[in-house]
């Protein structure tokens, strides 16, 4: 079992200053996943008629992309490929001191707590990312359309990201650029994406700036936190798609 | 098309050119330098075909000019923007866990760059303007009323690295140059849209060059002053 100090950033509401709390937590097993520690945590602070701590959470196997920790300064914690729901505190050892904090993001403003507002990456995804199909009843099957192998293994590959935001809590400048380059990747791939194309790249990325996301400087951070491993090769798709789309626009 | 610097796509993108520019006019530059290790008389030749051609003293002088001028206010724009899009930082953050450390310091390296710009326009690029276009000394001679004083190029460079100081802020300038260009080069890449299996291969060629041409800069900084 393990005992551990806990740093957790704790904000009533949007509008308060917030500060990070201490918190001494024991007998916490190695098998327990960090949601589960947190868990432990609130229902301590609950039979002590205190306010437990707000995170978000889900699915907790990975899918979702809800929880949205950084913790000891990396995004989803220090492991890679995974979430914070996926981590477990075998990767941290006893007498250890952590620290939770939200992602931190003028796009992601903090609602309570550890729980961010995520709503931005909807509103890229409305600006653009999704294909307009005709579902009167003749829509052609997807399967009968041919289309080249790695094509449909780099679309799936954007596809797998699940807008954690953990790239923008972990780039520097808060860049969405990884996020959107996905969402644009998946769909310009693949043949049924090519109609809707250059509309879809340059709303998108003019909903990404609107929304005070910063710049890509290239640093490569938003890709190794990535639980889902979003290659940079997609945010370079995005230029080129963007550049091709504004010559024509 | 138009307003497309407006987008932080297109503003990448134009920092991408103006680097590609500036890469290029560095290999040109180093170049003509180089000849000044083991010919004084190309050296002085080549010196004065650029102080003195109108096309590069009328056209590609002011090309370069703006193109490092539009590099480095576009670089502090974005790194404003990019400021402003976190307002509170981490408590605790390790990026050395995800980039390097060159990656997160463009604007430290490109700070020290543009110090270092200053001091090398003050060492010979004012000096040039000024005998060439205030003076009117269009002869690069050492003595312009005598045809056989020969050019003063070769003598003025040599002059310029006998202090040990300016050599020493040469040789720690493109150090930072050459960390500069270490993750600039394949980032300049990256914002135009190249990321293939070509580009990829260019790796190794990145890292010759973001070593190579600050190392031959500072070898001749270095030849000099201790042949003087």
């Amino acid at each position: 079992m393990m005992n551990l100090t806990l740093k957790i950033w704790r904000q009533k509401n949007a509008n308060d200053k917030g500060k990070i709390v201490d918190y001494p937590v024991s007998g916490i097993s190695p098998d327990m996943s960090f949601l589960e520690m947190l868990d432990v945590l609130n229902q301590e602070l609950i039979e002590k008629g205190e306010e437990p701590v707000a995170f978000d959470h889900d699915c907790r196997e990975g899918i979702c992309g809800t929880c949205s920790l950084y913790i000891n300064g990396r995004a989803h914690g220090p492991q890679t490929r995974i979430t914070a729901c996926q981590l477990h505190m075998r990767s941290f050892n006893d007498g250890d001191t952590i620290y939770i904090e939200p992602w931190r993001a003028k796009a992601f403003p903090v609602i309570k707590d550890l729980i961010v507002d995520r709503s931005s990456f909807d509103r890229i995804q409305q600006a653009g990312g999704f294909i307009s199909v005709n579902t009167s009843g003749n829509t052609q099957d997807a399967n009968a359309i041919p289309i080249e192998k790695e094509h449909a293994d780099k679309s799936f590959d954007a596809a797998t990201c699940i807008g954690c935001g953990a790239c923008v809590a972990s780039c520097k400048n808060s860049s969405a650029m990884l996020f959107v380059s996905a969402k644009v990747s998946q769909f310009a791939l693949l043949p049924q994406g090519q109609v809707e194309a250059t509309d879809r790249v340059l709303n998108m990325v003019k909903q990404m700036d609107a929304e005070g996301f910063g710049n890509c400087t290239n640093t490569g951070a938003c890709e190794v936190e990535c639980p889902k491993g979003i290659s940079l090769e997609n945010i370079a798709r995005m230029n080129r798609e963007y550049l091709a789309a504004s010559l024509k626009g | 098309m138009s307003g497309i610097l407006k987008s932080s796509v297109g503003r990448k993108f134009a920092m991408a050119l103006s680097a590609f520019f500036l890469m290029i006019f560095l290999v040109m530059h180093v170049s003509i330098n180089f000849t000044s290790v083991f010919s004084e008389e190309l050296f002085n030749n080549m010196s004065h075909f650029m102080g003195t051609n109108p096309l590069v003293q009328g056209l590609m002088q002011p090309i370069l000019i703006f193109g490092v001028i539009f590099h480095f206010v576009m670089g502090f724009v974005l790194e404003y923007k990019n400021r402003q899009s976190r307002e509170v930082s981490y408590a605790k953050n390790v990026p050395s866990g995800n980039s390097s450390w060159v990656s997160r310091n463009m604007l430290l390296s490109g700070v020290v760059i543009l110090a270092f710009l200053a001091l090398h326009f003050y060492d010979f690029w004012i000096h040039e303007m000024t005998v060439k276009y205030v003076e009117g000394d269009m002869s690069g001679l050492v003595d312009a009323n005598n045809p056989e004083s020969g050019f003063r190029y070769y003598e003025e460079l040599r002059e310029k690295f006998v202090s040990p100081v300016r050599v020493g802020i040469y040789a720690v300038s493109f150090v930072l140059l050459s960390l500069h260009l270490l993750h600039g080069f394949n980032s300049a890449f990256q914002s135009v849209g190249a990321n293939n299996k070509y580009v990829k291969s260019l790796k190794g060629f990145s890292k010759v060059y973001a070593i190579g041409v600050p190392a031959l800069f500072i070898f001749i900084a270095l030849f000099h002053h201790f042949t003087h």
